[in-house]
């Protein structure tokens, strides 16, 4: 067999002849006996010695930690210190309401392109003087371009150099509560500035995993500290990147580049949800984003094919890529899976893809081609596990 | 006799039957098993061709038929418990049993530390 596969995840790495950049936390993850892969550029932990299944079912029993310092932090300021400034530049790039998002409030987006695909997905975080979004790992280069070609020359826009640590998990209130108590009181998409061991930190209650939990921005030079403070409590196991993935997966959130990407609209993606009503038709500030035309088009005629969740009937796991048909014999190819592997809450496999409208209900049975042989699979709603979020 | 391929499986004969599985370094590289997918018995398995899959959370992985033969027994434990050939991928958790075309083609294959070396 190939081990090449072994330590594979999707982005693929740069040719091995680039070096690979390191994060805050690199030291750590080599002592904690890390299995290291390249992921967009950078060293990261794929798992620890516990492995990826033990790593998965942890953070959804009780808190894990994942190092997610390779995604990008950029900071919008607008040199008049009139927050309202950088909102409503950036919502010349993004379909979502930022001028009426709240300070110390976080909301999920996307920066679309003329054409109306996903150039990539992002948070963003409204503070009293800035912006502060998060953005893909592979994509923070392009991203970061993009948002100074197309914001006026007030606004400084900055890549900030901060670690990020995930906490996440049904214990990750506990956990960080006792080091910093103001954290308790936060709800799911919560932003506020707060001090872990003394450091400055940024934290928001969201995460990538469908647990409720925490991302935790930390200057770089503290983040060992903090990580290490967070790792100490006994409900904490470090969480790698294999997990990540198969716990977004179940949480049935879309990964930029696989699931998502400029061939992608948001309503095709099934990310409508996501357009703030007042850039909608009709909105107080209907479209003026790229692609709105081509978006608001089609949120009123209905796409053509949905991103939908997909259940295998078997027990071998359908990966990305694999074609997905109508029919357990004959007829070309209906679509596409994007996502797809072993849920190991649910035990059972489970994938994510594309679909014409038509075979996009909830109970639809499909067939996807595995090594020449088809399988079927039911449409299924997402998320696959209930999330855990703290609305309240 | 106990053999090893470049391909990270390990052959043991026993007459002109080998046990075939995947190396512990292997199931070491793979990391949690999930599915385990065997040949049929009776089924024709020419050298190189892809005779078996085993599958972690994150990605499948062919298992290549070492040498040529007919498949004589699979073990259906492993598919059962995909996690018994991680936990002892060179002894409960073999996959399948081969009646070799050629015997003598063992001598070609690596033997333990000539694997351990290639492994490293």
């Amino acid at each position: 067999m190939s081990l090449q596969a072994a330590g594979a995840l999707s982005p693929a790495a740069p040719t091995p002849s680039d070096p690979l950049a390191q994060t805050p936390l690199h030291a750590l993850h080599l002592r904690l006996g890390a299995k290291m892969v390249p992921f967009a550029g950078y060293a990261m932990p794929l798992q620890y010695a516990a492995g990826l299944l033990k790593e998965h079912l942890h953070t959804r029993a009780a808190a894990g930690v994942f190092d997610v310092s390779h995604m990008g932090q950029i900071a919008l300021i607008p040199r008049s210190g009139d927050g309202a400034e950088a909102a409503r530049a950036l919502e010349a790039l993004v379909p979502i309401d930022i001028l009426g998002l709240g300070v110390g409030r976080q909301r999920y987006g996307f920066l679309t392109d003329g054409a109306g695909g996903i150039l990539d997905d992002l948070m963003v975080a409204r503070l009293p003087d800035r912006l502060h979004v998060v953005v893909n790992a592979a994509n923070k280069a392009t991203d970061l371009a993009r948002i100074r070609a197309h914001l006026p020359d007030s606004l400084d826009v900055t890549l900030v150099p901060d670690a990020l640590i995930a906490l996440q998990g049904p214990k990750a209130a506990d956990v960080l509560a006792r080091l910093a108590p103001e954290t308790a009181m936060m709800r799911f998409m919560d932003v506020r500035a707060v001090d872990i061991l003394g450091a400055p930190c940024l934290v928001s209650r969201s995460g990538y995993t469908g647990e409720d939990g925490f991302e935790i921005a930390v200057p770089a030079a503290r983040a060992e500290a903090v990580a290490e403070a967070l790792l100490a409590a006994p409900e904490v196991m470090p969480v790698g990147l294999g997990a990540r993935d198969s716990l977004r997966l179940e949480a049935g959130l879309p990964l930029h580049g696989s699931d998502i990407d400029a061939a992608t609209s948001p309503i095709e993606a099934s990310l409508a949800w996501a357009i703030s009503p007042a850039r909608r038709r009709g909105g107080a500030r209907e479209g003026g984003f790229p692609g709105a035309e081509k978006i608001l088009a089609e949120m009123e005629a209905g796409p053509v094919r949905r991103r939908v969740g997909l259940r295998p009937e078997g027990r071998a796991p359908v990966r990305a890529g694999a074609p997905l048909f109508a029919a357990e014999n004959g007829g070309g190819a209906v679509g596409r899976v994007t996502s797809g592997g072993f849920g190991p809450s649910l035990g059972a496999p489970v994938a994510m893809g594309f679909l014409p409208t038509a075979l996009a209900a909830p109970g639809t049975r499909v067939f996807a081609d595995v090594r020449g042989q088809r399988l079927p699979l039911v449409v299924s709603p997402l998320p696959f596990v209930p999330a855990g979020f703290k609305r309240g | 006799m106990l053999r090893f391929t470049d391909e990270h499986e390990w052959l043991r004969l026993d007459g002109d039957v080998a046990t075939v599985g995947i190396t512990a370094h292997a199931a070491e590289q793979l990391g949690d098993l999930v599915f385990v997918e065997l040949p049929k018995v009776g089924a024709r398995l020419t050298k190189g061709e892809a005779a078996a899959v085993v599958e972690s959370v994150k990605a499948a992985s062919d298992v290549y038929a070492p040498l040529s033969g007919e498949v004589t027994e699979v073990n259906e434990a492993a598919v059962g418990d995909p996690a018994s050939v991680g936990a002892d991928p060179q002894g409960a958790g073999w996959l399948y049993r081969l009646k070799l075309d050629d015997p003598s083609a063992m001598d070609a294959l690596m033997d333990e530390a000539a694997y351990a070396e290639f492994a490293k």
